[in-house]
């Protein structure tokens, strides 16, 4: 299978005060097409800030990272974003809904962005498919979490994309609720055949996962296939 | 804990402090100019005068009166003034000025400022004359040169920059020409139907002044003189200057009203982030007053220190009023600090930052500590009456600085009203503007389009008080537009040649002739001939004049009884007139004994008379009783010769009376030609070119809107710098936006798109709202006020309202151009966080 994203020597370094903090540190490892993949680790330990590295969201110290077959360095912000609106799809712990857009509209943002014809058509059909056709017209306010991270998914995979990072995505809800929504994540993963890659706290969900890269003070300490692999 | 929880927020709270700046500065300078120019009309009031009092009349002082100066001492210095053509003999050109024909070492306090600076002396010895600065320039004319008054050609002394007595805008109008007294009766101008001004002066500081206005005033009066004293001149200028102040000053006070509905604004949102660290700070034992007191104290803080920057803003501000006010002002106002505007606007910083504040700032007092585990409780309903009590004090806080303003009660309860009511329009319409947007939202439009106007309605928005401010600013500023314009369109004129545009004054019977001989050649018409004759009234309703003059409880109106009025006989109404009572009279029946007169409205309410009430008049030394036979109303804004009292035909053909013919000229040129001719053949003619007076009106009103839009501007400000707090308010909340969309794919130039489009849209409602209710406003004003038709001018359409929105747009997107730098991941982390 060919490789859908390669991280290489990476090092990420931030400023604090007259500080230099080095988040990560020669970071390598890569993911295969198809793959369901988790990055695990303690709280400070680089999760997140390699998510975001790995999506483009931010520029590397060191290092190359390769992203849909596209070298994220030699791209600038805005050929980036063209990247992630095509090829990427995201979903974060504290849901990141535009408090202005009704359900549907949220949904439907990464297609308009686009400018696909039938936006709003696809949003419906991954609305009702996250069980919530009936709430199109609510506000993310007038939603519960759980209802919330539904659309989150939704909003994910309505590019149709080739890899899609999740942050924590069950960070913020019940056990119950939780659960439901990762089944929901990974059948909807299946059936579209996306890349995935979670970040998370929890060693159970990643257990889930094909790989398990964990991370500890900016370090890869363990990157070993899963069981279920 | 006020300072420790203040200086973590000091950037935010800056930006409350910025929205009354501007609003306690206006109100400072204001003041602290009004304060000055008070102090200096005080200070000067004998050198505006140039005497310590004089005695005025419009005609030679008569043998009663002249016993009168004498028991005085004897006036000291004597004038006679009159409008009439001048003739300037360089270049041809004709101007109708201001003569002021000078005897004795007047002024006696402050000075002839001339140049050459002798020349205010040498006028007198070389029997010359000073003409107005202005004029000098305008005809190009140079010491040397010659001006023709009357038959009398006086060489040109030197250009009069400012003498007691000749204000700014005056002599715009009629520039001032000083010339020796006694070249006046030789210049054959002092006639009949000249509209004569005689001013005797005197030079006495040690008189008192109040004790000579009630001795000699009375006696005067019965003789058609007035005493005016210097501290009357300076009382009556400043009133006049008081009421100007006080209109600004009002102005002003809007826009700082406004400052607080921004402060309101976002110290609402302030405290509603700040409720957390208010449950946390109870759980850990403090107490509702204390935590309270947190929030109270930096907010009156900042209220203090907006209100020093303001003052200290404003105080410099003033410096720059002598230059915006030049044109209205009679001399030169020496600037200093007035401590009083200094304590107003420290005042006003606490007080209305405090009391804006407070509503927003109550409900930490509700705050329940319960809310750090998360529980939600409603505490409005707890709150609300205290809300009530907030808004009492603050309409009872504007109603008194409104007080303390104007001085009568009724207007400011007017003042208080009309804010209420304006604010309540305008935030009505903005609500209503947003509710039909979300009902009838542009389904169809592109995303960018879309994803910016929702913006308006993004959790903690501030788009009403946004709506508000701009509105208001551009509210003021239409306003003023459409006022100017149908002000300008009523005293314009018909261009038809049917419609006089050149008006002859004071044209002699045994001219009237001549006159119209020399019109008719040059292919024009005489359109009017209107005769003119001169009288007074002598007895009201069976009582003489003298006696109400003496009756310190009459109610007529003391002009009636000193004036000298200009009658006409005619016997039909004309345009500008409508019959309101009785009926007309158009000739004189044969053997009738009565004589009915027509009164204009105003006149019969002044002297309290009405139909079938007798009025002698005394003309020109023969009695005539006479009849109200009717009551008219008169348009005398209208352009034409109006008059309060006409007779019937058949009365006074054979009164002594002088004429005022009517001609158009179709172009400058021939009106030039004409006017030039007729000032040779007849110097006593005097002629208004109605062109050049509706020119004159117009640049006065520019003058005038020229003030008031300067102060507009400062709503106007104020409202950019909400706007710029609410910009930074929701900065965070912004980024955060963009930084999704970026996430999910979005471009740059997508997410700039989507900023200016919302500014767009805020701009386009605000302005939009404010130039609808200006439309409004003007329609009302001009309808009910001013009587006559509103046709809405294009100026704030197309200037005033792309204007406003462009400034929003730039400052909006200036304030947000931060929002593309930050880097997505970094806010992400913090959300997470």
């Amino acid at each position: 299978m060919a490789k859908i994203l390669n991280v290489r020597n990476l090092r990420k370094t931030y400023t604090s005060g007259s500080k230099n903090l080095t988040v990560l540190d020669d970071i390598s490892f890569s993911i295969e097409e198809g793959e369901t993949f988790a990055i695990v680790g303690p709280s400070g330990s680089g999760k997140t800030t390699l998510l975001g590295l790995c999506a483009g969201l931010d520029e590397i110290d060191a290092g190359g990272i390769d992203l849909c077959g596209e070298d994220l360095s030699t791209l600038n912000e805005d050929q980036r974003a063209l990247l992630r609106n095509k090829k990427v799809g995201f979903i974060f712990q504290d849901f990141q809904l535009l408090p202005t857009l009704t359900a549907l509209e949220n949904i439907s943002v990464p297609l308009e962005l686009q400018g696909a014809p039938h936006a709003t058509k696809d949003a419906m059909e991954l609305l009702t498919k996250v069980g919530l056709g009936n709430r199109h017209n609510h506000y993310p306010s007038q939603l519960s979490g759980g209802e919330q991270q539904r659309v989150a998914l939704a909003r994910a995979f309505s590019n149709k994309p080739s890899i899609l990072f999740a942050d924590e995505p069950t960070g913020n809800l019940d056990e119950e609720t939780g659960e439901k929504v990762i089944k929901l994540l990974f059948d909807l993963n299946t059936e579209m055949g996306t890349t995935l890659v979670i970040v998370t706290h929890d060693l159970e969900l990643a257990k889930l996962n094909q790989h398990v890269l964990r991370l500890k003070g900016g370090k890869i300490v363990i990157n070993e296939t899963s069981a279920i692999s | 804990m006020a300072w420790r929880d203040g200086k973590a927020s000091g950037k935010r709270l800056l930006l409350f402090m910025a929205s009354i700046i501007l609003g306690i500065a206006a109100v400072v300078s204001i003041q602290s100019f009004s304060d000055n120019l008070k102090d200096n009309i005080g200070l000067q009031s004998k050198a505006l005068m140039g005497a310590d009092f004089l005695i005025d009349s419009n005609q030679p002082a008569n043998e009663r009166v002249i016993q009168l100066m004498d028991s005085l001492g004897g006036a000291d210095a004597r004038e006679v003034n009159f409008a009439s053509m001048a003739a300037f003999t360089k270049n041809g050109a004709t101007k109708l000025v201001q003569v002021r024909g000078m005897e004795g070492g007047f002024p006696f306090y402050g000075e002839l400022e001339t140049e050459p600076a002798n020349a205010a002396i040498e006028f007198q010895e070389k029997g010359g004359a000073l003409v107005d600065a202005t004029a000098m320039l305008q005809f190009n004319l140079k010491p040397g040169d010659s001006v023709k008054l009357g038959s009398i050609t006086f060489p040109i002394i030197g250009s009069l920059i400012t003498a007691p007595g000749s204000t700014g805008i005056g002599a715009t109008a009629a520039p001032p020409i000083i010339v020796p007294f006694r070249f006046m009766e030789e210049s054959g101008l002092l006639q009949r139907g000249s509209r004569l001004g005689y001013n005797y002066y005197f030079k006495n500081p040690n008189i008192d002044l109040k004790e000579l206005n009630k001795k000699v005033d009375p006696l005067l009066d019965a003789e058609n003189a007035d005493l005016d004293t210097h501290t009357d001149t300076s009382q009556r200028l400043g009133r006049r200057y008081e009421n100007v102040g006080r209109f600004l000053n009002l102005v002003a006070f809007i826009a700082l009203l406004l400052g607080c509905v921004g402060i309101a604004s976002s110290v609402h949102i302030y405290i509603k982030e700040k409720l957390k660290s208010v449950a946390i700070l109870k759980c850990l034992g403090a107490t509702r007053k204390q935590t309270f007191l947190i929030y109270l104290l930096q907010i009156a803080g900042m209220g203090l220190l907006g209100g020093f920057i303001g003052t200290v803003l404003g105080l410099i501000l003033q410096q720059t009023f002598p230059l915006i006010l030049q044109e209205f002002l009679p001399f030169q106002v020496e600037i200093s600090t007035s401590y009083q505007s200094i304590f107003v606007g420290l005042l006003l910083g606490v007080c209305m930052s405090v009391l804006f504040a407070l509503s927003p700032l109550i409900n930490t007092w509700f705050v329940s500590p319960l809310q750090v585990l998360r529980v939600q409780e409603d505490t409005s309903k707890k709150s609300r009456p205290y809300q009530i009590w907030v808004m009492i004090a603050i309409v009872l806080f504007v109603f008194l600085f409104a007080y303390w303003l104007l001085g009568r009660w009724s207007f400011a309860v007017s003042f208080v009203a009309g804010i209420l009511v304006t604010f309540s329009i305008l935030a009505g319409v903005s609500i209503l503007f947003m509710r039909l947007i979300k009902r009838y939202f542009p389904k169809s439009w592109s995303f960018a389009a879309r994803q910016s106007l929702l913006n308006l309605y993004r959790p903690n928005n501030q788009t009403v008080v946004l709506i508000l401010a701009i509105g208001i600013g551009t509210f003021l500023i239409s306003t003023l537009y459409f006022t100017k314009d149908f002000l300008l369109a009523k005293t314009s004129f018909e261009s038809s040649a049917e419609s006089p545009n050149l008006i002859l004054f004071d044209v002699q019977t045994e001219q009237r002739d001549a006159v119209a001989n020399t019109i008719t050649p040059n292919g024009l018409t005489v359109i009017d001939n209107i005769p003119i004759v001169t009288m007074r009234m002598e007895r009201i309703k069976d009582r003489s004049v003298n006696d109400i003059r003496l009756d310190s409880t009459t109610r007529v109106n003391k002009w009636i009884l000193n004036h000298e009025f200009r009658t006409t006989y005619r016997d039909s109404m004309i345009g500008s007139e409508k019959l309101l009572e009785g009926e007309w009279m158009p000739s004189m029946a044969p053997n009738a004994e009565v004589i009915p007169i027509s009164l204009a409205d105003n006149v019969a309410n002044d002297a309290l008379v009405t139909l079938g009430d007798t009025i002698s008049f005394n003309v020109q030394g023969k009695l005539m009783t006479t009849v109200v036979g009717n009551i008219r109303q008169v348009d005398w804004a209208r352009m034409q010769l109006n008059f309060s009292i006409v007779f019937p035909k058949g009365v006074l053909e054979n009164a002594p009376q002088f004429h005022v013919l009517t001609t158009n000229a179709p172009d400058k040129k021939s009106s030039a030609n004409l006017q030039r001719e007729l000032v040779k053949k007849f110097p006593n003619v005097s002629i208004i070119d109605l062109r050049q007076v509706v020119t004159l009106i117009e640049n006065i009103l520019d003058k005038i809107s020229w003030v008031i839009t300067f102060m507009a501007f400062f709503s106007i400000l104020t409202g950019i710098i909400v706007l710029i707090g609410s910009v930074r308010n929701s900065k965070y909340q912004r980024i955060r936006e963009s930084v999704l969309l970026r996430t999910l794919g979005a471009q740059s130039k997508q997410i700039l798109k989507i900023n200016a489009l919302e500014y767009l849209f805020l701009g386009i409602l605000g302005s939009g709202v404010g130039v609808l209710l200006s439309l409004v406003s003007s329609f009302l004003l001009a309808y009910f006020i001013f009587d006559t038709p509103f046709i809405p001018s294009w100026v704030p359409l197309l200037i005033v309202m792309p204007g406003i929105t462009l400034l929003v747009l730039f400052i909006g997107w200036f304030n947000s151009k931060g929002i593309l730098k930050s880097p997505p991941l970094e806010v992400l982390r913090k959300e997470g966080s």
